[in-house]
């Protein structure tokens, strides 16, 4: 029994030790808060080991939405964020949080609703209209509602079509509180309108009956910005590695590789960074 | 696909290791305060039992949120630097199954402590000893207590997802892959790795029911 007992206690430390091991030799890697879109959209998983063979640098990406993300970084527990909500992000940034801002691509929202369409708005060009004939028809509408850059985006389109959903919201407005993915599918099963990015929406799997019903307004511009954690905030952050993280997405060659990522034969992003810091 | 898939085995690999690891940290500590508990008798008993038997029903997500805040890098634990590792999940899954297998060892050694109690006090053993004689008869009892915690682990998503944060590649387990599958809206993925898992939960039970057969086999 006494042999036993000792043996057993040999494996635990030993699959201990294996386990800690990793977290402990992650001497060249970075943890990035970022947005369920670049993820989903497939464009981290096609741009990361790009990185990683020109530098070394292992990133490690957490995606959550870009309210939560910013959080994440507040707390300290990222090097870099990479989200899409310029209010936000430049909340942060006079919060102290951030060293600096920088844009680095954009893409566009769009809404997607039921191909049988039951509020009557495909093919508008005019978002604002779509929403108040929405809303005037108490069609099914599915909110992020999660304060994802996505969700910011939409409250401020309502606003602009000078609704305040907040207050007149009905049964029809639905907020799940969930991803990208999560609200497409659930638009999808009830037949509703949601708004989306585009690059989440065509790498999404789970289209059902759902397409593009308004696409190409102006006020649907959907900008991604990377900044880095201030390291005099948090002493932990990897401030070179992240630096060379950021360098590297507006460099000619990072953006020249956002600009090669397709599905479909379609590009998904628009690298726009300048190499001013905003 | 699944057999061919390096990513695939890697994810299963973590799960693994981790639900593992933290299931037999877990079998130390509950197992030896399970049955101290069984064996002693003090005020306020009945109400730690009574908390033991209500935790076994911890949400993972409110553990994970917990260990998060304690490991995050403005928390208490924050310059060990270990929130988003491996080693934050073996963490909050040992805390998640701990009450599990310290309640279901008290209740299995309180069971056999009445067969054992006239020839335990007539040996005049130390507590210690006692403990060890308990928990060594009762093996056979405690394996079905250690997969029901190892069940637990492997099964949840809440709070690895949480304090592990779903990175790929090294902190993605079975459960959050099927999350991720799930919300990018690829359901047969996310069915397929379902499959998978639940298919090695079966085979380690299978395993830990074969070793049990033959060991008492031995036993004769």
């Amino acid at each position: 029994m006494q042999n036993r007992i000792q043996s057993l206690a040999l494996a635990l430390g030993l699959s201990i030790v294996t386990m800690a091991a990793p977290a402990f030799s992650q001497e060249k890697s970075i943890v990035v808060a970022s947005t369920t879109s670049t993820q989903d959209s497939g464009l981290f998983g096609y741009l990361l080991p790009l990185f990683k063979a020109k530098t070394g640098i292992d990133v490690k990406v957490i995606a959550q939405g870009t309210g939560q993300a910013l959080d994440t970084a507040r707390r300290g527990d990222a090097d870099v964020v990479f989200v899409h909500a310029r209010s936000q992000e430049e909340k942060f940034m006079s919060e102290g949080f951030g060293v600096k801002r920088f844009d680095v691509m954009y893409n566009d929202f769009v809404l997607i609703g039921p191909a049988s369409d039951p509020a009557g708005v495909k093919g508008s060009k005019d978002v604002s209209a779509a929403l108040k004939t929405i809303q005037a028809k108490a069609a099914p509408f599915v909110s992020r509602g999660d304060k994802s850059g996505t969700h910011f985006a939409e409250l401020a389109l309502w606003k602009d079509a000078g609704i305040d959903i907040a207050t007149t919201k009905g049964p029809w407005y639905r907020e799940i509180g969930q991803g990208m993915g999560a609200a497409l599918s659930t638009a999808n099963a009830m037949n509703g309108y949601v708004l989306s990015d585009r690059g989440t929406w065509l790498s999404f799997k789970n289209r059902g009956d759902l397409v593009i019903a308004v696409e190409g307004d102006k006020r649907m511009f959907n900008q991604y910005g990377v900044i880095l954690v201030n390291p005099d905030k948090f002493p932990s952050v990897k401030k070179e590695l992240g630096q060379a993280f950021v360098d590297w997405l507006i460099s000619p060659e990072g953006q020249n590789v956002i600009a090669n990522y397709k599905i479909d034969g379609q590009q998904l992003f628009f690298p726009n960074a300048e190499k001013k810091a905003s | 696909m699944v057999s061919s898939n390096p990513t695939l085995v890697a994810i299963v690999r973590l799960s693994l290791a981790v639900s593992l690891t933290a299931s037999l940290i877990a079998a130390v500590v509950g197992m030896p305060l399970g049955a101290l508990l069984a064996l002693t008798r003090f005020p306020g008993r009945a109400m730690l039992v009574v908390l033991f038997n209500a935790m076994m029903g911890l949400p993972p997500v409110v553990v994970g949120l917990a260990v998060y805040l304690l490991l995050s890098r403005t928390g208490p634990l924050g310059t060990m630097g270990i929130l988003f590792t491996p080693a934050a999940m073996i963490m909050a899954q040992t805390i998640l199954i701990v009450p599990i297998i310290a309640a279901l060892t008290r209740q299995t050694v309180e069971d056999l402590w009445f067969d054992y109690r006239d020839e335990l006090n007539a040996m005049e053993v130390g507590p210690a000893r006692r403990i060890a004689t308990l928990l060594w008869d009762a093996r056979y009892s405690l394996v079905t207590t250690l997969l029901a915690g190892f069940g637990r682990a492997i099964a949840e998503v809440g709070a690895v997802m949480i304090v592990g944060g779903n990175i790929d590649g090294f902190t993605r387990t079975m459960t959050t892959a099927i999350a991720l599958e799930t919300s990018k809206g690829d359901l047969p993925l996310a069915m397929g790795l379902g499959l998978v898992l639940v298919g090695i939960v079966l085979a380690i039970n299978a395993m830990a029911w074969a070793a049990r057969l033959w060991s008492e086999r031995q036993a004769g």
